[in-house]
């Protein structure tokens, strides 16, 4: 078939390296650490989920990975070349859809090749059979207004994926899901990438999400962050939901990833609690004033 | 799915809403006619209200209004000068918009000027127009154009700027050029807001034409009379002439035209910007 042809066309994917990142915001008083002194590898073709407690700095790292932002300090190399700014060998999946709401499902899937002057009746008929890969066939003419939830994120992912980059970024992609379209939706993104087989960076707060689909998993520490424990996940694909949940190996990793994520919210909640104190204080001693 | 226009209409028709709307007008008549008439019918004068002709008065002086040419010219002409201004404005204001929601720059530039400018009634131009322009005529428009322009302006720079800094993003990393950015997302991201800036101008413009024509006396027509001058001026010239019929016949088909614009206006963005309404 002819997707299948082009979505082999580079089966693995680039590597990507980052060593001792650094990002801060604001200067002298009022800098605030993002990330610090994080070092990881993204393997060619494997997948990798990015775990941590919220707020600690994932996305910053995923603008970074993007190159919408540059580290403070540290290097991200991509194949061994520094990665300066945006580019089509890496393409991010935003936490919300990110589709643009003017245009119909078929134009916004065809917007990377048509910036690029590429629409040919090649990549066309790919559109054609990522449209049906995704289940969005007869959605074609609809906008993204007109789409629930889920499809807009099949949506997104067919949009990122005809511009065949050699990184995929996803940022909680199924994040604001109801529980059952999560579970198809996490189905169906581990076949695509069953077949697809590019190195994905696949970010989440969802640990079961996070065993279902890895190859590695990597633990980040709460904010600034860094990379915590990094676990390989050396389960047989294809999986399925149940056999995870039945996996004594899967639910071994489960039980030390909990562990390790309960240390982080734990650092996280004493930090929130601090500051809860400090404001009820503070309430207390202006209403005895008044 | 799409049901033709007669069931449209139908359905319309017997919607509550319809109804309320019905109910509300008839009662405003009602009182109005009473009003008016109360010191025939009672002895006594209402205030306010009885000084205003009745509705029935004034329904029969709109009927022979309508089969008056020289009214249709005066209303032909604000008309006129209402698009003229209209499209003026958004000609020039849009594009200057985008230029100061896009360069910064420009933005820096031109903004102190623009906001020290904006909060002048565009009445208050009126006599420095009268003396900038050569005519009447283009003095009036170009009154009609501030009205319209710096609504158009203020929602065409909100609209750019409010537009989600992912699209951008995401754009860029599919490797959008700048000027694909530019047609591609910030054009169609802005389109609703210049919508709603021009629905809202003409408007205004509606309301500033009037009050410019009966200010400058007549525009183009100079002798005065009902013909030639516009509705603010055929208004005025009702007044000075002592036919209140006349005036609140006048002020009702002000009315109706600025209804009219906004709902052409409204019309026509919706079906430029369909991923708003269908869902």
């Amino acid at each position: 078939m002819a997707h299948a042809s082009q979505l082999a066309s580079s089966p693995l994917g680039s590597q990507i390296t980052v060593s001792n990142v650094s990002k801060s915001y604001g200067a002298g008083d009022f800098a605030k650490q993002v990330v610090q002194d994080c070092s990881f590898t993204l393997d060619s073709g494997k997948l990798t989920v990015m775990i941590g407690p919220s707020g600690c700095g994932k996305s910053t790292l995923i603008r970074m990975l993007a190159g919408f932002e540059r580290p403070s300090s540290g290097t991200i190399t991509l194949d061994g070349k520094p990665v300066t700014g945006p580019g089509l060998d890496r393409m991010v999946v935003f936490q919300e859809s990110a589709l643009f709401p003017w245009m119909t499902t078929y134009d916004n899937i065809m917007f990377g090749p048509r910036a690029r002057g590429e629409d040919t009746p090649e990549m066309r008929a790919f559109a054609e059979e990522l449209l049906q890969k995704v289940g969005l066939d007869g959605f074609r003419k609809k906008y993204p207004a007109q789409l629930s939830g889920g499809m807009q994120r099949r949506a997104e992912l067919a949009r990122s994926m005809i511009n065949k980059p050699d990184i995929m970024i996803l940022d909680e992609p199924f994040r604001g899901l109801d529980a059952m379209t999560k579970k198809l939706m996490q189905q169906y993104y581990a076949n695509l990438y069953e077949e697809f087989r590019r190195t994905t960076f696949f970010v989440t707060t969802d640990i079961d999400e996070a065993i279902y689909l890895a190859d590695r998993i990597l633990i980040m520490t709460n904010i600034p962050t860094q990379v915590r424990a990094a676990i390989n996940v050396d389960l047989p694909r294809p999986r399925h939901v149940e056999d995870i949940t039945e996996n004594d190996e899967a639910n071994a990793i489960k039980m030390k990833a909990l562990g390790l994520l309960h240390e982080e919210a734990m650092k996280s909640f004493a930090r929130g609690s601090k500051a809860a104190a400090d404001f009820v204080d503070a309430y207390a001693r202006r209403m005895a004033k008044e | 799915m799409t049901k033709s226009l007669t069931a449209k209409a139908m359905t319309f028709i017997n919607g509550e809403q319809f109804w309320r709307g019905v109910v509300s007008i008839v009662v405003f008549l009602i009182f109005w006619e009473v009003g008016s008439r109360s010191q025939a019918w009672f002895g006594f004068a209402f205030p306010w209200v009885s000084q205003v002709p009745p509705p029935s008065a004034v329904l029969v002086e709109l009927f022979k209004l309508i089969q008056d040419p020289s009214f249709w010219m005066s209303a032909f002409l604000s008309t006129l000068r209402v698009f003229e201004g209209f499209f003026a404005a958004m000609l020039i204001g849009i594009p200057l918009g985008l230029a100061m929601a896009v360069s910064r720059t420009f933005y820096g530039i031109t903004f102190p000027v623009f906001e020290v400018l904006r909060p002048i009634p565009p009445l208050a131009w009126v006599p420095a127009s009268i003396i900038f322009w050569p005519t009447q005529e283009l003095s009036i428009a170009f009154i009609t154009f501030l009205g319209a322009f710096f609504t158009i302006v203020i929602n065409v720079i909100g609209g750019a700027q409010a537009i989600d800094v992912r699209y951008f993003q995401a754009a860029r990393s599919m490797g959008s050029s700048t000027w694909d950015i530019f047609r591609r997302i910030i054009l169609p991201g802005t389109l609703p807001s210049i919508v709603v800036g021009a629905t809202v101008g003409v408007g205004i413009t509606w309301a500033v034409v009037v009050a410019a024509e009966m200010i400058s006396g007549g525009g183009s027509s100079g002798s005065g009379g009902a013909t030639g001058g516009g509705l603010g001026f055929f208004i005025w010239n009702s007044y000075v002439g002592g036919s209140y019929t006349q005036i609140v016949a006048g002020m009702i088909s002000i009315g109706i035209a600025g209804y009219l614009s906004s709902a052409v206006l409204r019309k026509i963005g919706k079906w430029m910007t369909p991923w708003l309404s269908e869902s």
